[in-house]
Parts: structure tokens; C-alpha cells; sequence
């Protein structure tokens, strides 16, 4: 067994063992670093596939994001174990018949597959990285802005559920303050002279009652 | 040496056992969620094996995709649960079975 076996063996036995234990879990935590560890070692078997660019994508922003995402809302939620588990091993016999089911289709495959040795892969002028941007942003312009645009959405989106904002906190509210017309803030009233000799009096009550509010 | 169909096995039996984690825990919200991570990642394995083996760079520009769209259906997910969280305080099923937020 050559090291490229004994590693595809270590790196897969690794994840399967981990996506075991993730369903099995009994602590969400324990659950979570667990998916933490199927993640990277299915990074390992992609480097193994010559993909890098992918695999440390999914190490950076798959673990480092939503597995961290993931963490902080199992840790921040107050969880009652013990009801989500009670009906766990009432579902094992179904679990199992599936489990049963896809087992003969794997053997399918395993007695009608190819079994050749690796070949030496796509071919990448510049390696992985340089490969995956010249088709994205030639070839898949368009479904890669499309995936921009989803990213967007999706901040909003998750803010716009999530938002707490403070109930005794004063802010403005500039389309209130856009919206105003002149006639909420300002009345002008026609009104005589009251004083023919001195036009003080009679310019001072014109005056005040120039700036009154209200209709 | 490593041939195809045992890159495609590993792919096949992380799809099982994420498909049987929802039938154990079908009660659980967050391992529900966790279980629809692992069958991305299966899926994800698969095409970046099909991809090295037919020598076809398309595969591994379609999982880059998929894990764009992964990343922002958890983080809604995750949102959502939330959200939900803060008004019936349980992340069980069973409990969440009013319309009403």
C-alpha cells in the first residue's frame, strides 16, 4: 500500500468516523466540532484530488464561517437535551432498513464500478487557482454574479430576522424628515394693523403671530 | 492505488449516514441542519471526483457554487432558528407547529 492509499484511508476513515459520531452526539457542542473534523479531513481528501483552491475553501470559509456560525448559535441557545433525544431509539429500525438500502446499492457499485488507477487530472495551465478563475470568470461570469447577488440576500436577509435594536434609543428617521411639508411647520396669518401711529406694535404682533404652529 | 469508486463509497456512505442522522434525529433542529451539511459535503466529494477523473475542471466550478449556496442557506437556517428561539425557547420539532411566529 503505496502513501496515497494510506492516506485516502486515514483521511476518509476520519470522516466517516466523524459524521457518525455527529448524528450519535448527545452534547450539540460535542456534535458541531465533530462536523468541525469531517470538514477538514474532506478538505484533506479533496488536496488529495489535486481541487486545492477548494479545499482551502471549504477549511477558510465553510469551517471558519458557518461551523464558527453554527457554534455560536448552539452555544448561545439554551437547549434542553433530554426532549430531543427521547424518541432516538424508537427510529433505529427504519434508520436501519435505509441504512440497509443504500448499503446493496454501494455494493452495486462496488461490483460493477471501474477500478483503475487515479489519472492525472483536469489540466490546469497555472495551477488550481488560476484553472478555477479564468473558467469562472469567463465561461460562468454570469451564474458567479448570480452568486454574488445570493450572498447579498442572504446578509440581509439574516439581519433583517435577527436585528434587536434598543426600545429606548432616539434616532432620526429620514423619510419622516424628507416627507414634511411646509404646511405642517408653517402658517402665515393675514391680520390688520393694530396701530396706525407707531408700526412697532403693530410689526411685533405680526410678528409672533407669524411663527404659530398648528392650523 | 485509489480508483474512482472508492472516492464515490466514502461520497455514498457520508450521504447515508447524514440521510440516517435525520431519521434518529428527527426531533433535533440544529443536527437536522448539521445532517443537510453532510450531504452537501457528500455531494461536494463527488463532483470533485468526477471531476479529476473525466479531467473536467466544469465539476469543481459547480461545487464552488454549491458552497456559496450552502454558506447562505445555513446562515438563514441558522437565522431563522434564531429567531424562533426567542419566542418558544425549544429547538424540538414537535413544538413548532403553529403558523404564528
Amino acid at each position: 500500500m503505496d502513501s496515497q492509499t494510506l492516506l485516502f484511508w486515514v483521511f476518509s476513515g476520519c470522516t466517516l468516523a466523524a459524521a457518525l459520531r455527529v448524528i450519535t452526539a448527545r452534547n450539540p457542542v460535542h456534535a458541531v466540532l465533530f462536523l468541525v473534523l469531517a470538514f477538514f479531513s474532506a478538505a484533506c481528501l479533496w488536496m488529495q484530488l489535486r481541487a486545492e483552491f477548494l479545499s482551502i475553501v471549504l477549511v477558510l470559509v465553510y469551517v471558519g464561517a458557518v461551523m464558527v456560525l453554527f457554534l455560536f448559535v448552539v452555544m448561545m441557545l439554551d437547549i434542553n437535551i433530554d426532549r430531543s433525544r427521547s424518541e432516538f431509539w424508537k427510529h433505529l429500525p427504519v434508520a436501519a432498513l435505509v441504512a440497509l438500502a443504500i448499503a446493496l446499492q454501494l455494493a452495486l457499485v462496488l461490483l460493477h464500478g471501474s477500478w483503475q488507477s487515479m489519472t492525472k487530472g483536469p489540466p490546469m495551465r497555472g495551477g488550481n487557482t488560476a484553472a478555477l478563475g479564468k473558467l469562472a470568470f469567463t465561461d460562468y461570469l454570469l451564474p458567479l454574479q448570480v452568486a454574488g447577488c445570493v450572498l447579498l440576500v442572504a446578509i440581509v436577509a439574516a439581519i433583517a430576522l435577527t436585528l434587536r435594536q434598543r426600545k429606548d434609543a432616539r434616532r432620526q428617521r429620514p423619510a419622516e424628515q424628507v416627507a414634511v411639508r411646509r404646511s405642517d411647520r408653517v402658517r402665515l396669518v393675514q391680520m390688520p394693523v393694530e396701530r396706525s401711529e407707531t408700526g412697532e406694535a403693530g410689526a411685533a404682533s405680526a410678528a409672533a403671530s407669524k411663527t404659530a404652529p398648528g392650523r | 492505488m485509489v480508483s474512482l469508486s472508492w472516492y464515490l463509497c466514502v461520497g455514498a456512505l457520508l450521504f447515508a449516514i447524514a440521510v440516517i442522522g435525520i431519521f434518529l434525529n428527527r426531533k433535533n433542529l440544529i443536527v437536522l441542519l448539521m445532517a443537510i451539511e453532510l450531504m452537501l459535503l457528500a455531494v461536494n466529494t463527488n463532483f470533485i471526483a468526477f471531476s479529476h477523473y473525466l479531467g473536467d475542471l466544469n465539476g469543481q466550478v459547480f461545487v464552488f457554487f454549491i458552497l456559496t449556496v450552502a454558506a447562505a442557506e445555513s446562515a438563514i437556517g441558522l437565522a431563522i432558528m434564531v429567531a424562533l428561539f426567542r419566542s418558544v425557547h425549544t429547538i424540538n420539532v414537535e413544538d413548532l407547529d403553529s403558523l404564528k411566529g
